[in-house]
């Protein structure tokens, strides 16, 4: 640092201000809306107080976009919309406009360049996912490539509002699962204990912290042809992979180990019910890239099975709830295992403690 | 600092050949906006300093795809006066792929509420057409805009001219993170509070958490303004805030009415007065809506159905909810209820709210192992011993139900009997969270 005495001091802004951003017309009725309806799929319209109403085009996009793609989405705010445009969490793009007229054209627009309309009401969204092998360092699969394959298949689903209630998926390339919890979830999950190269790790990891961040204890310090290195008790491992970003050199990716596990029922919202995390359906499905067929098929089933079975307002967990998991793995097809049996803290509070038994 | 400096980025006039993808071609088929075909567009930009490392970036990634494992490595790399925010990749495989050795990406902190004008995203993208490798994800899971794909010598250059524009890097590493608000009061009728105001003010009061990382590990805010947590606050925040009424939800008889004629009344039955957790609805002959808002748990189910008919009521503010996180390394935590209310109204109300997020940080500084989340270290030392130490009373709202276990010492019950007691009188009708 000492070399460079002309080193700019960083401004220390924190959150930008995002009001000279935002649409002027959600400026002024900030904190004063009435209510909203959806004229079709893609496009909410809110009423404020005032009386004043805005439109908004929901867009889905790629999000991992290149300049060109962005600059596009800018001119078509330019050009159709009115400059304004937001993200949703779910990295669609939301174009507002205070004239209704300009809805349409600006669907037409959009549509033009290949960019799906939906994403609103009772439809799946765009998946939320993770970074994967184009920029993470310890990845088990690419998200974006098993996104792009599953929205190519839900396509339909995206652009109009025919599921029961909200469909909300996430990906995850490892168990770290920054994805998080969805209706439905597609994780990476481990399925060999990792692989050390012991004439690395001395010189990479601090020992004592990768011991400490085992879950169940199954890794101890011990030397490996006169090196001081790390050992992993491969009967306790449960592959989870959490040695391997504080160590590399243990490697818990392999190209026909690593496999990709489907979750159900994760619900944030706490509409109706409380929210609830994912649970287990189906793992040990392959690593198929570059479009992930096993995976897409998987996938195609929950969401069909829920689409056609459920009540109206009924989310992925509230329908199983109703219906209960013997009907939902019989109506899917899948196996039920030992495997979908908890054995990890608070088990036992997964388990059916009563005489209620659906037939 | 990276001792790797030797980089070379100025363009030699010769351009390297296009390395094929077969695998990545088959992801451009199809409906949905093809990431791949953006990549393309990139390297295909034959002048752009990026070009030849989107050429090795799509070699390295066409090799990831055939071999299914990934090739990237971290390091350390970041901008003067901060020590997060950057998160650095070397590849191990810069042998067949050099131009793309290094694909740092700069986490930055978006605007609260992810508003944009294009004279912004213009901006942003030429920054980065000048600097990195015209990649940018909107948004990262954290809520960052993601530049990803920056060599080692631009990291600075980019960041100032991002800093310039008004930007600042996020979080990373034991650090606070960035943080996430819903569209909230800038287009929604359900929001009960100002978010950007509440995510703006816990943020910017604590930024040196973030931007130099000494916390025991992550430390996430996330702001949602009712219950159906767009955002997602409940599963993934540290601290969430997320809006709540203490007074009586506002009915429209009318509306309630015109939506009854509207779906029909066994519909209006079935999907929303039966889908009442609490069954707390009860709809009258006339049609329109008994509410028995003591029983209300503000689900929004209702208020979503029929948004026309029903709102929040007015006395307005949040329920903090702490420990949020996933798998590592007890095990899935869901947030769970600390404060039932905190009023967000004055500029006082959202002192207070920053005094509570400030006396949770305090806490988790001084407090959690290394590598340990909030919601951890309270179920190591236990809820009792937490709320002792960040100083609040426990409440029945923090449960589903009291204990079942009978394995508990209670020979100073009447002591803490009477502390109750005491408190109930003191509040008379007010409650505040940050006292």
């Amino acid at each position: 640092m000492s070399s460079a005495p002309a080193m700019r001091r960083p401004d220390e802004i924190g959150v930008p201000d995002p009001f000279p951003l935002m649409h002027p017309l959600m400026v002024k009725n900030y904190g004063a809306w009435a209510w909203h309806d959806r004229p079709r799929p893609g496009v909410l319209h809110h009423v404020a107080k005032s009386g004043d109403e805005i439109w908004t085009v929901r867009a889905g996009t790629q999000r991992q976009m290149d300049v060109f793609t962005i600059r596009r989405l800018c001119d078509i705010a330019d050009q159709f919309g009115e400059g304004h445009v937001r993200f949703t969490t779910r990295s669609n793009i939301e174009f507002m406009v205070a004239d209704q007229a300009k809805v349409a054209p600006l669907i037409e627009a959009l549509g033009k360049e290949g960019f799906p309309i939906g994403g609103t009401g009772n439809s799946v969204s765009m998946i939320s996912h993770t970074q994967g092998w184009l920029h993470c360092d310890i990845p088990g699969t690419d998200a974006s490539g098993v996104v792009k394959s599953l929205m190519d298949m839900m396509h339909h689903e995206f652009i109009s509002e025919e599921m029961p209630n909200r469909v909300r998926i996430t990906t995850s390339c490892c168990q770290i699962n920054c994805g998080g919890q969805g209706d439905i979830s597609i994780n990476v999950q481990y399925t060999k204990p990792p692989k050390i190269n012991h004439d690395l790790v001395s010189k990479v990891c601090e020992r004592p912290a990768v011991v400490a961040r085992c879950p169940v204890a199954a890794i101890r310090p011990a030397m490996v042809n006169g090196k001081p290195s790390l050992e992993v008790d491969e009967q306790k491992c449960v592959c989870c992979g959490a040695c391997y970003p504080p160590c590399p050199p243990m490697q818990i990716n392999g190209a026909d180990s690593t496999k990709i596990a489907v979750w159900v029922g994760g619900k944030h919202s706490n509409a109706r019910s409380k929210p609830t995390f994912h649970k287990l359906v189906v793992a040990n499905l392959p690593n198929n890239a570059p479009r992930w067929p096993e995976v897409e098929q998987v996938v195609k089933t929950i969401l069909y099975a829920y689409k056609d079975n459920a009540r109206d307002y009924e989310r992925m967990g509230e329908w199983i709830d109703r219906i209960g998991w013997p009907r939902f793995f019989e109506l899917t097809g899948f196996a039920f295992t030992k495997h979908h049996l908890d054995t990890w803290a608070g088990a036992r509070k997964t388990m059916n403690m009563s005489a209620h038994v659906h037939f | 600092m990276s001792q790797d400096d030797s980089i070379r980025t100025e363009d030699d006039g010769v351009s390297s050949p296009l390395h094929p993808t077969p695998m990545l071609d088959e992801l451009e088929t199809g409906p949905w906006p093809s990431f791949v075909t953006g990549l393309k567009r990139l390297r295909d930009n034959a002048d752009a300093q990026y070009a030849p490392m989107m050429n090795d970036l799509l070699g390295q990634l066409e090799h990831s795809y055939e071999n299914r494992l990934g090739y990237w490595k971290g390091g350390t790399v970041s901008v003067f006066g901060y020590g997060g925010g950057v998160i650095p990749r070397f590849s191990e495989v810069a042998g067949k792929f050099p131009a793309s050795k290094e694909f740092h990406t700069l986490r930055v902190q978006p605007p609260a509420g992810m508003h944009y004008d294009t004279d912004t995203l213009r901006k942003l993208c030429d920054i980065w057409e000048r600097h990195g490798s015209g990649l940018i994800a909107f948004h990262g899971q954290s809520g960052d805009i993601m530049f990803q794909g920056c060599s080692t010598e631009n990291v600075q250059p980019a960041f100032d001219e991002l800093n310039e524009a008004g930007f600042d890097l996020g979080g990373a590493g034991p650090a606070l993170r960035t943080s996430m608000s819903c569209v909230g009061h800038a287009r929604c009728e359900m929001s009960c509070y100002d978010e950007v105001k509440a995510h703006r003010s816990v943020i910017n009061e604590f930024l040196d958490e973030m931007h130099r990382p000494a916390l025991p590990y992550k430390f996430k805010f996330k702001f949602s303004g009712c219950g159906n947590d767009c955002v997602n606050a409940i599963h993934r925040a540290d601290f969430a805030v997320i809006g709540t009424w203490r007074d009586d939800m506002k009915v429209n008889q009318d509306e309630v009415k015109a939506y009854v004629a509207r779906v029909g009344r066994k519909y209006a039955i079935d999907q929303v007065i039966t889908r009442c957790p609490t069954r707390a609805l009860s709809l009258n002959d006339d049609d329109t809506l008994d509410v028995d808002n003591r029983s209300c748990v503000r689900c929004m189910h209702c208020l979503n159905v029929m948004n026309k008919a029903l709102s929040p009521g007015d006395d307005r503010g949040a329920s903090i909810l702490i420990g949020g996180k996933r798998a590592l390394k007890v095990g899935d935590l869901m947030g769970t209820m600390m404060i039932p209310f905190i009023k967000l109204e004055t500029d006082e109300d959202y002192e207070n709210l920053v005094a509570l997020a400030r006396r949770m940080l305090e806490f988790f500084a001084d407090n959690a192992l290394e590598h340990e989340r909030i919601g951890e270290t309270i179920d190591r030392i236990g809820l009792p011993a937490f709320l002792e130490a960040v100083g609040i009373d426990p409440d029945p709202n923090m449960v589903n139900h009291p204990r079942t276990s009978c394995y508990v010492r209670t020979d100073d019950f009447t002591d803490e009997a009477d502390k109750y007691f005491e408190r109930k009188a003191r509040e008379a009708g007010l409650n505040v969270a940050a006292d």
